[in-house]
Order: C-alpha cells, then structure tokens, then sequence
C-alpha cells in the first residue's frame, strides 16, 4: 500500500503519481497522511483507487474526479468534488462552500454540514449530506440527486433545471421557480437507494420532502427558444 | 484576495508564544496576500499608562530625537520604522499635540494593550522586520494583502485601527463605504485614508463608542455595510469574526480549550498546538462570532 506523507513529499509529486497509475493491480488502497489543508489534492484521478487522506484538506480536493474512491477523514475546503465524473468521495467532517460544485456523476457523501452554494450546476452527480446545507445549494442545478438529511439554508434550487433535491429538514426558503413536489413510489425508491449507498441505515425515505423546478422560468418557454 | 488571522488565547500559559504563533499564522497567508502585511498585538496594559505606536514614513526615522522631545516621563521602544510610546495618561494631550507638529509621523494605534505593525513586502519580510515571533500577549489580529482597490502603500495595510484598543482586518471589499464616510464624518468620527477597510474600522468604533458591545456592533453592521466582507476584530477584551450575508469570502474558526483561531484557510491554522483535537467550523455568514474576557 503506498502511503504518502505530505510533510515530506510535494503535493505535485503525489498528484503525479496518482495521474501515472495505469492498472493498479492489487495495489489500489493509498494513504495520504499530514494533508494540512492543502489545496487541490488528489485531483484529477482516472483510476480506480481507495485513497485515504488523514486530517483536513484544502479546496478542489478530488476535483474531476474519475473511477477512484477517495475518502476525507477530516474537512474538506471550497470545491470538493467539484466537477467528479464518476466514483466516490466521503468527506467525514464538515464541507466548505461549492460541494459537488459542477459534477456530473459519481457519489459525493459529507458525513457533516456542507456550507453555501452545496451542489452548485450539478450535473448528474449525486449528492448526500448526513448534516446541514447553506444558502443557494443546487443553484441552477441541471441533472443529478441532492440529499440532505438536515435543513437547508435560503434559496434552494434556485433556477433550477432538472436535478432532484430531497431534503429531511426544514427549507429556509426556496430559489426562484423552486418547489416542493410530491413524493411519490418511484422517489421514495430511488431516495431508499441513494441512502443506502451513502451507507445511512435506518432512515425513512418517508420523512424527506422533494423538491424540484416548475419550469416556468423564460428558457423553459418554447417561444424563447429561437433566443439561444 | 488577501488573507487574514486571528487568535485569542484563553490560556494565558500561552501569551509569550502568541507572537510566534501569529507570525506562522501570516506566513502561511502569504500566497494570499503578497503586497503588503500587518498584525496588531494585544499585550498588557500598565496601571494608568497609554500605548501609542507610531509610524515613521522618514527616510531614516530619528527616534532618539524623538524621545529626547517628548520629555522623561515617555518610554519609547523602536522596531524598524514602527515605535511604541508609553506615557502616563495624564501626559497625552501635551504628548500627542507633539506628534500631531511632527512631519512623516503616523500614529497607528493608541490604547493601553494594543500594538500595531504595517508595512509593504512579503509577510515572512514584514514579520521579520518588527520581531513579531518574540512579542507576547494575550491575543492578536494580522492580516496579508493583495491590493485591488488601492496602491500598495503602507496607509493601505492593515490593520487599521480607528478606537481605542480596536482594530481591524478586512478581506473584501465595501461598496458603501463613501457614503458610510460622510456619515461617520458627521458624527465625529474620522477616517484618515480613502480605504474602505478604515470605514469598517470606523463605524465598529462608532457604534461601540455609542455603547454597543463588540456583538452588537457587528451585528448592527450587517444593517449598514454593504459590500462583501470578512472581519475580524480585536478589542482590549477580545476579539470577533463577521462575515456578509452572501458569505463571499473564505473562513475557517477552529477553537481548543488554550485557544480560538481564525484563519482565512485551515492552512493558516496547521501550526497551532493541538489543532489535531480542535472543533473545527466555517463560520456562518451574517452571523457574529466574538471572544471576551
């Protein structure tokens, strides 16, 4: 198992020698210790690797991530996971702003609260947050699942186009063309799901609320079309 | 961009590391703030004495010259271009009628504890220069800049310092400070430089000079500055954190049973004894967070 220890090896290194695994073989699990905060972790890995960091990391940890399961035992900065394509990223402390920020597929799980902005332009990325989230979460979010099992600061969804929020807690207010819409079967399975893979047990589907876009804004309105 | 610190000892074990702690803490800002640093030190105060430290903007500043005229009853202490004068109180307006009669002479902070440095340069540089990891005290503010507003002039750094014992750190930038100005003009109060930081210093100064609590005036802020903004403040008591509504601007508190800290960024904190224990948080925006003792 390798195991990298950032008082001593560069952050540049590390990230290299992430990018550089070809077919990791048996020799998938990492270990990065003494993170400090650093920006820009493990960013960018297009492997399919168990990377563990120890402690607090900066921003854009596990940006663009691709196939890897990268797990935060710590806190993560602005941007984590911003943009992932695929994989896993868990974060067991507390996410700053832009969580998920971009992302178009793979699972990003905060054992925590994430602040603001949580889930920004997602795009297909599924989100589940075990704590709280701040304001302008989802904003403009296009595709993709949000979860949050706290409440949920001001303007969530905001010009929103078809991402799927589900919140257990209370809404402080939601964005602009932003609602609140039945749970139906086919919502409370696919929320059991999201659950269970972000490994949280005895939790009813029944207790959230969904939320998602009544597209009413101008570019839902097919006469605007020709305007784009 | 810019970078700011603070930390607040609540165990004063720790108040002779609390400027080599601070000076890690600015140095770590650095990539945040290249242009310029400055830091304010809290230490404690003398029975009946005033600090003042002042700035000397002269080529080759004369502080001997200095002390010799302001009279035996003032101690003064020079690091680099930065001087500290300790006065009884009842000397003061015979002493400050003096400065205010001296060319390239900037009193930078006035009060019983605190000390204030600034200056152009790199922040392990500016740190360097005034010795700030031997100082001591019970708590301190410092902040790293990246001008965007104003030219990189030490009047442009911070922090800036507009009460008694106050001062201020600030990362963002106000919309409404010309206006705030004026109005704090009429009131009485004035703000030496066109920087809206010194407006944001001001009007904490006001509203707790009209007897507001350190809380209360930041949280009467949130009603008057426009802007994005994050603060941090330090009183003769204690300090706090702000940050606006929209909550633009980066910060991480982290809090022990020695300590509080804020750092624009965790790194900023990496140093600190017993981080790996620390309750570590984002603050919430337009939400006040302060420490008195």
């Amino acid at each position: 198992m390798p195991v990298v220890d950032l008082a001593v090896t560069p952050l540049r290194e590390l990230n290299q020698a992430l990018h550089g695994v070809g077919d990791p073989g048996n020799d998938r699990h990492w270990l990065v210790k003494n993170p400090k905060g650093s920006h820009a972790l493990a960013v960018g890995v297009d492997a399919p690797l168990d990377i563990e960091i120890e402690g607090h990391v900066g921003y854009y940890c596990a940006g663009m991530n691709k196939q890897a399961s990268i797990t935060v035992h710590g806190n993560a900065g602005v941007g984590v996971a911003e943009n992932m394509m695929s994989g896993r990223v868990h974060v067991t402390g507390d996410a700053s702003q832009s969580a998920g920020a971009t992302g178009r597929g793979g699972l990003l799980v905060i054992d925590g609260n994430a602040s603001a902005r949580c889930g920004i332009s997602m795009k297909g990325i599924d989100i589940v947050v075990k704590g709280s989230i701040g304001h302008m979460s989802a904003f403009m979010g296009q595709a993709g699942r949000l979860v949050v099992l706290g409440d949920a600061g001001e303007a969530l969804g905001d010009s929103l186009y078809e991402a799927r929020l589900y919140v257990r807690g209370k809404v402080a207010s939601l964005g602009a063309d932003c609602v609140e819409k039945p749970m139906e079967a086919q919502h409370r399975a696919e929320l059991a799901e999201l659950l269970a893979a972000a490994g949280v047990g005895e939790v009813d589907p029944a207790e959230f609320r969904r939320y998602g876009s009544a597209r009413s804004l101008y570019h839902f309105k097919v006469d605007n079309v020709s305007a784009y | 961009m810019c970078g700011i610190v603070g930390l607040y000892l609540k165990d004063q074990r720790l108040a002779p590391e609390l400027g080599a702690h601070l000076e890690a803490m600015l140095v770590k800002m650095s990539d945040r703030g290249p242009d310029s640093a400055g830091f304010a030190v809290y230490g404690s105060p003398k029975q009946g004495a005033v600090k003042l430290t002042l700035r000397s903007d002269a080529a080759e500043p004369d502080f001997e010259a200095l002390a010799a005229r302001l009279g035996e009853e003032v101690t003064l202490a020079a690091r680099g271009n930065h001087a500290v004068v300790t006065l009884p109180r009842s000397a003061l307006p015979r002493v400050e009628a003096i400065l205010a009669a001296e060319p390239d002479l900037v009193v930078a902070s006035r009060g019983e504890r605190v000390e204030i440095y600034r200056d152009v340069g790199l922040p392990p540089a500016v740190a360097k220069r005034f010795d700030l990891s031997a100082m001591g005290g019970s708590h301190g503010i410092g902040h790293t800049r990246m001008a965007t507003e104003s030219a990189v002039t030490v009047d442009g750094a911070h922090p800036f310092s507009t009460g008694d014992d106050q001062c201020l750190v600030h990362n963002g930038s106000l919309s409404n400070h010309n206006d705030l100005r004026r109005r704090l003009a009429h009131a009485g109060m004035s703000v030496r430089t066109e920087n809206d930081s010194e407006v944001a210093a001001a009007y904490l100064s006001w509203r707790m000079a009209q007897g507001e609590t350190l809380g209360g005036a930041l949280e009467r802020s949130l009603d008057d500055l426009d802007g994005f903004y994050t603060f941090v403040v330090g009183t003769g008591r204690g300090f706090g954190v702000l940050r606006d509504p929209i909550a633009c601007k980066p910060a991480v508190l982290a809090e022990t049973e020695a300590w509080v800290a804020f750092g624009s960024e965790y790194q900023a904190l990496t140093d600190l004894p017993g981080i790996e224990q620390a309750r570590v948080w984002e603050p919430k925006p337009a939400t006040p967070y302060f420490w008195e003792r």
